[in-house]
């Protein structure tokens, strides 16, 4: 066979190895839902992330407007600290609340941003105030069966460490 | 009657022998990377190597790729619908496709097919005396012969790993779709979902790049320490697959260890 000819088939081989990457990588994984549109970062503070991990979901209203960009936890005041990337085509008021929900009973865990009424909107690096933690269903078990304990115990419910808010 | 202290005494050659096959193994695995500059001042040489290695266990590497494809798909389906949850069907074969079955069973083919072509060569080269020729000639044939060999498998061996996943994907959509109606759209995303590509795909590249190093080294390795007769070029080929797949199967052990331990 002439040089040529092997060349030819070689390129061939290779491109198909390129082809078999691309349609792995868009069809088969996640490369499709990355996102490249210029986003801006904002900061949440949660008492609880549950399961949350880094590239989860930012959604609201179930359109997915971003994703979770790192995870850390702030020694200043004991609570875990997630940063978001948010797209910038998606403006949110500055009094939104972020909350962590999960989709499905026990699906993937995402952040859920509604959006609050203030004037002002969130710019890069500023902060959610008002976040509300994952839902630990350990917690939510335990606060069942303490609160469902003192009814039938006649006890006071203030009394019971599950009644608090 | 053997006495205690021979029987010690074998033990210890055994060892001493099994050492310096490794460090024979080594030292040609260093020659092969130290004269590797060839490939770069030649590529025609790699070409026709990754010609000769890749194009032709294309045909083989797609129809397995293929069939393990549809296998997936079913057996997958069979389990998946007892829990009633076929719609997972695409992520189970995506993940068992990109993370194992492609490159393991990618490289235990391509130990079978391109790993033994190379042996055979190389062992033929030696019993016909051409690489005794090519010294005489003061022509290397480490360079000129084993390290085109080597580069041409480690190109071929990922190029292949990919095709085999594209294809048995291909035959899971193949099976899940079309014969037993999965609905497509949720047949994609949930593989889309669920595969990551640098966790899932780009670890499975890196797997089937470390096999292609440790067939086609292997491969290389018997042929060139073969005995130059033909029963020493047919116990080297044996040798090549034997070896070529145990440590493929050990390798893959340790780098699922080590990708997917978290």
């Amino acid at each position: 066979m002439t040089r040529e000819k092997t060349d030819f088939w070689v390129g061939l081989f290779v491109l198909l190895g390129a082809i078999a990457l691309v349609f792995l990588a868009l069809r088969a994984g996640n490369m499709s839902s990355f996102s490249f549109a210029p986003t801006y970062q904002v900061q949440a503070h949660f008492d609880n992330l549950g399961g949350l991990k880094v590239r989860a979901p930012v959604k609201s209203s179930g359109v997915v407007v971003g994703r979770v960009a790192s995870i850390g936890f702030d020694n200043q005041r004991y609570q875990a600290v997630a940063t978001l990337d948010l797209e910038q085509q998606y403006e949110f008021p500055s009094d939104s609340s972020a909350s962590i929900l999960t989709s499905g009973l026990l699906g993937e865990q995402y952040i859920g941003i509604t959006p609050g009424g203030e004037e002002k909107m969130l710019k890069q690096d500023s902060e959610i105030q008002y976040t509300q933690s994952a839902v630990v269903l350990e917690e939510l078990i335990s606060k069942f069966l303490y609160s469902s304990a003192s009814k039938e115990g006649g006890a006071d419910s203030n009394a019971s460490p599950a009644s608090k808010p | 009657m053997i006495s205690p202290v021979q029987s010690i005494a074998t033990l210890g050659g055994r060892v001493r022998r099994g050492i310096t096959g490794l460090g024979a193994f080594m030292r040609l695995t260093g020659a092969i990377l130290i004269r590797s500059g060839v490939a770069l001042r030649r590529p025609g040489l790699v070409t026709q190597q990754i010609h000769f290695i890749g194009n032709y266990s294309l045909l083989i590497i797609a129809v397995s790729g293929l069939f393990v494809g549809f296998v997936l798909g079913l057996q997958g389906y069979y389990t998946l619908n007892r829990y009633g949850s076929e719609e997972a069907l695409g992520l189970l074969v995506a993940l068992s496709l990109t993370r194992e079955l492609g490159p393991v069973v990618t490289a235990l083919l391509f130990a079978g097919r391109a790993g033994t072509s190379l042996t055979a060569e190389i062992g033929l080269m030696k019993a016909g005396e051409q690489i005794a020729a090519m010294e005489v000639m003061a022509v290397d044939p480490i360079r000129r012969v084993l390290a085109p060999r080597f580069w041409g498998g480690v190109i071929a061996m990922p190029v292949l790993a990919a095709v085999f996943s594209m294809v048995g994907i291909i035959g899971g959509w193949i099976v899940g779709v079309l014969l037993i109606g999965i609905d497509p759209g949720a047949f994609w995303s949930q593989m889309q979902n669920g595969v990551d590509v640098f966790n899932d795909i780009l670890n499975g590249v890196i797997k089937s790049v470390v096999f292609g190093i440790a067939v086609t080294l292997v491969a290389l390795h018997a042929g060139w320490t073969a005995k130059p007769t033909p029963e020493g070029v047919s116990r080297a080929t044996t040798r090549t697959v034997v070896t070529g797949s145990l440590l493929v199967l050990g390798l893959d052990f340790v780098l699922t260890a080590l990708m997917f331990s978290n």
